[in-house]
């Protein structure tokens, strides 16, 4: 069962973590790979140095002589590689604990569970204490989420297929994520569109078939400075308008009541009736035009006139079709 | 002592060294750990961590003299043919350089501290400052690196409450409690209050549910959370049993109520297309010309209705004929309103 490949990257690990200074490639060759001829060894340390840096270990490149810097050697710096310490109290522990249970995606559950395991070999005594919390859950069903977190992980360039909605057929898109944000019940990958060349944000529903590496990793930076949830306040289309008022029959339109700002019963509506009820809406969401329509002849749209002409457009195509 | 063999080479070498860099620090914190409690924690077998600590036991400080050799104890972990006891305490000696575990990975940190966030969200006042203490601890554990601070989670103010909504009800039904609920059906445009014995809230990928005998309808039914528009949980006890919520996420429920229902099929323009993965769908025929056609079950005509406004002009009916004369009539009556009344009028 133990295998061969899992002592030699521990001891590795072992002979960086320890030394204090840089240790020369050729030292490593000697101790560690001793039977490999020079080409195996360079590829089988390069594969190793990969496999570690891969759990998270920082394997730093530096002279191995500060005066000279002629010879390159590798260290992991001991500060860099440990977890600080962490003093919790039990309460404390146990929302760590809870925190296992919010993921429902695989790969991220596991990787919080990897991060509490951590934590309690550090010495936090996590039990799952009785904390009186149903833990809400945190949902990923995009297939596209697990590769674009990777990727920011990473900070290795993506290629995908996207479709937009204005759109026929996907297109190929090449990004350096920056990184995910859930806004509203749903993933968005924030990034720098290469073939663009702008910053862009993809509603990660959109994405089709798969997600793929284009490029090694760590191969750019991402701006400092850059705030996910600002960029996507930015980059998203402006909302429909500003302020909405609408006529609802009585006892309908329920679902624009609901967030009305002001509503005035007893209004006189466009069939002369004078039951209908005024809705005042504050940056009613994008998808107005479309929610007035559902009501049918419940729901009368008044302002903006912008969006009432696409009302009455809309409804003339259907009339229109018929007669013709 | 057991001999160092060699040792042939299996898979997974990456999550042996990750589950080895865990164990050392976890038995260096604690005096006594057993073989079976260290495979607990490292969600894996006996078999496993003593596979892991055989592995340890060939390696130390560079050198290969026996005092740079980490020491195990493997004698009190194996059976005499070499099997695992759980009940064994392992005893790991000149691996001090290891006492500390790994840093968070960003993929670690992240999906923890999005966690954190997440059960923030909805939290009393106490839980969520209990949370950013957690926050502000674990902030200084992890690098603070670009990487980790790249995945964020920004919740609007809807989806928290519907967070503390979902929690309310699953605590009712733990505690057996009825719940007196508002709630709005988008096809009737129609809001009705009922008393319901909860069974559990449930999700399926964008919507949370919660399952419930409902003592109006006398029947088992699923309460869309964000349709839910006033919740009391009330003093009195459940008067059904209370049953596992059934699963939601295969979709399954979208089949119930199919008797009496009618099959509808639509013409899909390509802007209208979205509504194939948003509703049920008995069979989908791409068009040549772009379109597609679509087979649906309608079990309420007037949602068909609603529907179809929503999508003009991107969507008509082919058959059956009723469902086009209700369409155009819809429409028109609408249309009336906009064309020929007054635009608004105050009373």
């Amino acid at each position: 069962m133990p295998a061969a490949k899992s002592e030699r990257l521990l001891n590795l690990l072992i002979m960086l973590l320890v030394q204090r200074r840089p240790v020369p490639k050729e030292r490593i060759r000697e101790l560690l790979y001793p039977d490999s001829a020079p080409d195996a060894f360079e590829k089988m340390f390069e594969r190793d140095k990969e496999e570690l840096r891969g759990l998270g270990v920082p394997i730093q490149v530096a002279p191995v002589d500060s005066y000279f810097d002629d010879e390159l050697g590798y260290r992991i710096p001991a500060d860099d590689f440990a977890l600080p310490e962490v003093t919790l109290t039990a309460e404390e522990a146990s929302v760590v604990a809870l925190a296992t249970r919010v993921w429902e995606h695989a790969t991220m559950a596991q990787a919080t569970t990897d991060a509490v395991r951590k934590l309690s070999a550090a010495g936090v005594a996590v039990d799952l204490a009785p904390l009186d919390i149903a833990p809400p859950r945190m949902v990923a069903d995009e297939p596209a989420f697990a590769p674009c977190w990777q990727a920011v992980c990473e900070r290795t360039a993506i290629r995908f297929d996207y479709r937009r909605p204005d759109e026929e057929q996907p297109r190929r898109r090449h990004v350096q994520p920056w990184g995910v944000v859930r806004s509203s019940g749903r993933w968005y990958l924030v990034g720098h569109d290469v073939d663009r060349g702008a910053e862009r944000v993809f509603r990660l529903d959109r994405v089709t078939g798969t997600v793929r590496r284009a490029g090694p990793p760590h191969a750019y930076d991402v701006p400092p400075d850059t705030d996910l949830r600002e960029t996507i306040r930015r980059l998203a289309p402006p909302p429909g308008a500003q302020r909405a008022v609408l006529l609802a029959r009585p006892d309908s339109g329920h679902s624009f009541r609901r967030r009305a700002v002001a509503v005035t019963h007893g209004v006189t509506g466009p069939d002369g009736r004078r039951d209908w009820d005024r809705v005042e809406l504050e940056r009613p969401s994008r998808g107005l035009v479309d929610e007035v329509l559902y009501h049918g002849s419940d729901v009368v749209l008044v302002e903006p006139e912008r969006l009432r002409e696409q009302i009455v457009r809309r409804l003339s195509a259907v009339v229109g079709a018929v007669v013709g | 002592m057991t001999s160092r063999s060699a040792t042939r080479p299996a898979p997974g070498a990456r999550d042996q060294v990750a589950r080895l860099l865990t164990l050392v620090p976890f038995l260096h914190q604690r005096s006594q750990v057993r073989l079976g409690e260290a495979a607990d924690l490292l969600g894996t077998t006996p078999d496993q961590v003593l596979g892991d600590l055989r592995v340890l036991f060939m390696c130390g400080l560079p050198g290969g003299l026996p005092d740079d050799l980490i020491d195990v104890d493997l004698d009190a972990l194996e059976t005499p043919d070499g099997g695992p006891l759980a009940d064994g305490l392992i005893r790991v000696e000149n691996a001090d350089y290891l006492s500390r575990p790994l840093r968070l990975s960003p993929t670690e940190a992240s999906a923890v501290i999005v966690a954190l966030h997440t059960l923030r969200s909805g939290s009393t006042p106490e839980v969520a400052a209990l949370v950013d203490r957690v926050l502000a601890k674990l902030e200084v554990a992890v690098s603070a690196s670009a990487e980790v601070r790249s995945v964020s989670v920004a919740t609007t103010p809807d989806e928290a409450a519907e967070v503390a909504l979902a929690a309310q009800l699953q605590r009712a039904a733990e505690e057996g409690r009825q719940v007196r609920l508002t709630y709005h059906v988008p096809s009737r445009d129609e809001l009705s209050e009922r008393v319901v014995d909860p069974h559990g809230v449930v999700t399926t990928g964008r919507f949370s549910y919660l399952d419930a005998w409902c003592h109006l309808a006398d029947d088992d039914r699923l309460f869309r959370l964000d349709r839910i528009t006033e919740a009391d949980v009330l003093d009195t006890p459940r008067r059904t049993p209370r049953r596992a919520p059934r699963d939601v996420s295969d979709g399954a429920f979208d089949q119930r109520g199919e008797e009496g229902a009618v099959l509808a099929t639509l013409r899909l323009e390509p802007e209208s297309t979205w509504a194939i993965d948003y509703y049920p769908m008995k069979a989908v025929r791409p068009q040549p010309d772009g379109t597609v056609e679509v087979d649906m079950l309608i079990s309420d005509p007037r949602w068909l209705d609603r529907l179809l406004l929503r999508l003009a002009p991107g969507a008509a009916v082919v058959a059956p004929q009723e469902f086009i004369q209700t369409f155009t009539t819809s429409a028109q009556r609408t249309l009336a309103l906009y064309r020929g009344g007054q635009r608004t009028m105050e009373s």
